[in-house]
């Protein structure tokens, strides 16, 4: 296996768009033409990725020539390799989206150059085997976020991007401490050595410490149990666009530094850590499950269903089995699909009708029958329903459940997919059926059309994901059988040139 | 509201070139010796606020008309571009060459690829905390 | 010296909660700010303090620091330097939008109005 620059790529090329996009501001057509052109550059080169590791296995480079320790290690596994794919995928879909959706005044003032200095962090933090450049890639996805979450300027976006930034800050700051003492106890950075390091010592237990205090930095950005509280409020004041970007995105990148950290390194005493983690994990759904049902709103219920699936994907990491973490990994795609997708389709009901208020909706199904019918689909994908895309996820993890002795709490998971049916049925039932109301403002025919095909293509993208799960296993299970034994990680950074 | 602002004027003509001129000499010290392109890059910019508090925003902008955004996307293109440049030679991101040479008046001195990188960051640096200081002090 | 640091670290994380605890947006900025040094200064001595000694080996040095805390900190250095100048264009933009820098009159989100 050589050292190969090419897994750099869907990191250094939406970078350098980003770049190039910062000149020309006033230029839609500039701006507009090559944020597709850099996202779709990017994606192909991350699908060549993908079918190069799955060809010629863990695919690394090591910058500045340093020896591997010591260098900071840029690692592509199957792992990150379908997750950088797929928030690629996403991305494209998001812009697209955002022709239609996204204000020109937004558009002028740096909205393409944010995305792609996510897309550069997002990535990053996907690709990178340095606990401490995981830090800075998260400040740089962070510090884009930023920009687009206080975009625009409004003042209910202001009041929520204080708290996304506040919140963001500290656990920025959580992050750090916690990286000293981990650098304290094992003194290296590079997580290959750290996870060596670690099982050298046994786990002893100031590293279930630092194991915990990583939970909760990664909790706050994965918005798991008790550290969700920031979440709704605070992306309920984005554009829908953005919205999409950091639902389908952001928390999954806490979720993955969650399932990175607690697979490669904190693997030696599971009964405390991956225990803690479930429990978290069914609380998660729990709080998740709540929130969706008792709010009117309709970005609210989607963003509640995000907390949901965070549980249900962290459920599949704690059982630290390998058909479990193939049930996460396979839950972890199709969620960043779906999400992308439900935000976009309630972004066009929120068009249509004027407000985000469920009771204020009705009888759009007459006037749209097919934003109904692709509605309905996402919906039941979300919820678990077979063929669709949530079905063979959910079915591994409680699968895998079973296997590792959690009876019940496998169960109540099952469980959950009706209450998180029965909520997004409910925006249906509202929104489609019934008599029809009032609608603010008029639609025009054309920004409905520019709004409804990309998510169309995207929903229907998440059907061939369900209906194609036999062909996508493989790649599945190479990063299953990754996170569950950690020292085929290890031996690709460390050993062998 | 009009103020005599005679002195701090005539101090701060003076007194941004010898800041500027010092933000250079630490510049340049960087890599080897404390210093370098985000140190530099304040120094900078903290010459430019002292301009911007003894005159106002706009002649500050007359009298440096540059646009602090092209800065940095030019300072963060500049850093992209060494750090890639390698990937070009067969060599792993970010690895930087360097060696001795024998130039005219300055004697023997090593010239090093990491100097490129930090003018990038010290371009940035500039770009960003002016862009930061314009976008508050427009408003008044 | 490692025991004067976790007192002055942890009297740096005491002062940065109780300044986010208060009301005041600008307040809570520096609060973030003194939690952010409180971090550096917790990894450079989780590094280990190397007293006097250079950070590279010379010729004939007996002992060095480990350069990485120092390396780590200019990084986390440079970053809350960004985010801090951030936060506050912010919190002007948002006093001059909302007329008040009071954190608990910001509750709530656009349908309240």
């Amino acid at each position: 296996m050589r050292m190969n620059n090419f897994l750099l790529l869907p990191i250094i090329i939406p970078f350098f768009f980003g770049m190039i996009l910062m000149f020309g501001q006033k230029n839609l057509t500039y701006q507009r033409t090559f944020s597709l052109l850099g996202i779709g550059v990017s994606l192909i080169t991350a699908l060549s990725l993908l079918f190069k590791v799955k060809n010629d296995g863990i695919q690394k480079v090591t910058f500045g020539d340093w020896p591997v320790p010591y260098g900071i290690t840029m690692v592509s596994d199957m792992v990150s390799a379908l997750l950088v794919t797929t928030t690629l995928l996403i991305a494209l879909f998001v812009v697209w989206y955002g022709f239609g959706s996204i204000s020109k005044e937004r558009e002028q003032f740096f909205y393409y150059p944010g995305i792609m200095f996510i897309l550069t962090g997002v990535n990053g933090a996907f690709t990178t085997g340095d606990i401490f450049n995981l830090f800075v890639f998260f400040e740089v996805l962070l510090m884009a976020s930023y920009l687009l979450i206080v975009l625009g300027g409004e003042k209910g976006q202001l009041k929520g991007s204080i708290k996304y930034i506040l919140i963001n800050v500290i656990s920025s700051a959580l992050f750090v401490i916690t990286v000293a003492f981990l650098y304290s106890v094992v003194g290296t950075l590079n997580m290959a050595d750290i996870a060596v390091k670690i099982a050298e010592i046994n786990q002893p237990g100031i590293i279930t410490v630092i194991a915990v205090l990583f939970l909760m930095v990664f909790g706050l950005k994965a918005a798991i149990f008790p550290l969700y509280f920031w979440l709704p409020t605070s992306y309920a004041a984005a554009p829908i666009p953005v919205l999409t970007l950091f639902g389908a995105l952001l928390t999954k990148v806490g979720v993955y530094a969650i399932t990175r950290t607690y697979t490669l390194f904190f693997v030696h005493d599971l009964s405390y850590t991956h225990d803690l983690l479930m429990v978290l994990a069914i609380a998660t759904i729990v709080a998740g499950c709540i929130g969706a049902l008792a709010y009117f709103d309709v970005k609210l219920i989607i963003i509640y269903n995000i907390v949901i699936a965070v549980g249900v994907i962290l459920f599949g990491v704690s059982q630290m089995n390998e058909v479990s973490l193939k049930g996460a990994m396979f839950y972890l795609v199709h969620d960043m699909l779906i999400k992308a997708a439900l935000f976009m389709l309630i972004g066009i009901i929120i068009y249509i009708t004027g407000t985000s208020d469920l009771r204020k909706m009705g009888g759009l199904m007459k006037k749209y029958p097919a934003l109904g019918w692709f509605y309905l689909i996402a919906a039941f994908g979300l919820a678990g329903i077979p063929p669709l895309s949530g079905f063979i996820g959910k079915l591994l993890i409680v699968q895998g459940g079973f296997e590792a002795g959690s009876m019940w709490s496998s169960i109540f998971i099952l469980a959950s997919s009706l209450l998180v049916l029965l909520s997004v049925i409910r925006i249906f039932l509202y929104a489609f059926w019934g008599d029809e109301k009032e609608t603010k403002g008029t639609v025009d025919k054309s920004v409905y059309k520019m709004l409804f095909m990309p998510s169309a293509l995207l929903v229907l993208i998440s059907v061939a994901y369900g209906v194609g799960s036999e062909w996508i296993t493989p790649f599945m299970d190479d990063a299953a059988k990754l996170l569950n034994d950690p020292s085929i990680y290890i031996d690709a950074v460390m050993k062998g040139d | 509201m009009k103020t005599n602002d005679v002195i701090i004027q005539f101090t701060a003509k003076i007194v941004f070139f010898i800041i500027f001129f010092f933000s250079i000499h630490i510049f340049l010290a960087g890599h080897y010796t404390p210093g370098g392109g985000f140190v530099g890059g304040l120094l900078t910019s903290s010459a430019i606020v002292l301009l911007v508090l003894a005159f106002d925003i706009n002649t500050v902008r007359h009298i440096l008309p540059i646009n602090y955004t092209y800065l940095t996307a030019i300072g963060l293109l500049l850093a992209l571009a060494t750090a890639a440049f390698p990937m070009f030679m067969g060599k792993p991101f970010f690895t930087h060459y360097f060696n001795y040479f024998d130039l005219p008046l300055l004697g023997k001195q090593s010239l090093h690829t990491a100097m490129l990188f930090d003018s990038g960051v010290y371009l940035v640096v500039v770009g960003v905390t002016m862009t930061i200081i314009q976008t508050i002090g427009e408003d008044e | 010296m490692e025991i004067i640091m976790a007192f002055v670290i942890g009297f740096l994380f005491m002062a940065a909660v109780y300044l986010i605890l208060s009301k005041s947006l600008l307040r809570i900025i520096i609060g973030t700010g003194l939690l952010s040094h409180g971090a550096h200064l917790l990894i450079l001595t989780m590094g280990g303090l190397g007293g006097e000694a250079p950070p590279v080996l010379n010729e004939g040095a007996k002992t060095f620091a480990d350069p990485l805390p120092q390396a780590l900190i200019l990084t986390a250095i440079v970053i809350s330097f960004g985010v801090t100048a951030f936060f506050l264009v912010l919190a002007y933009r948002s006093y001059q939008e909302l007329q008040t820098d009071d954190i608990s009159l910001m509750r709530g989100s656009d349908e309240d109005e």
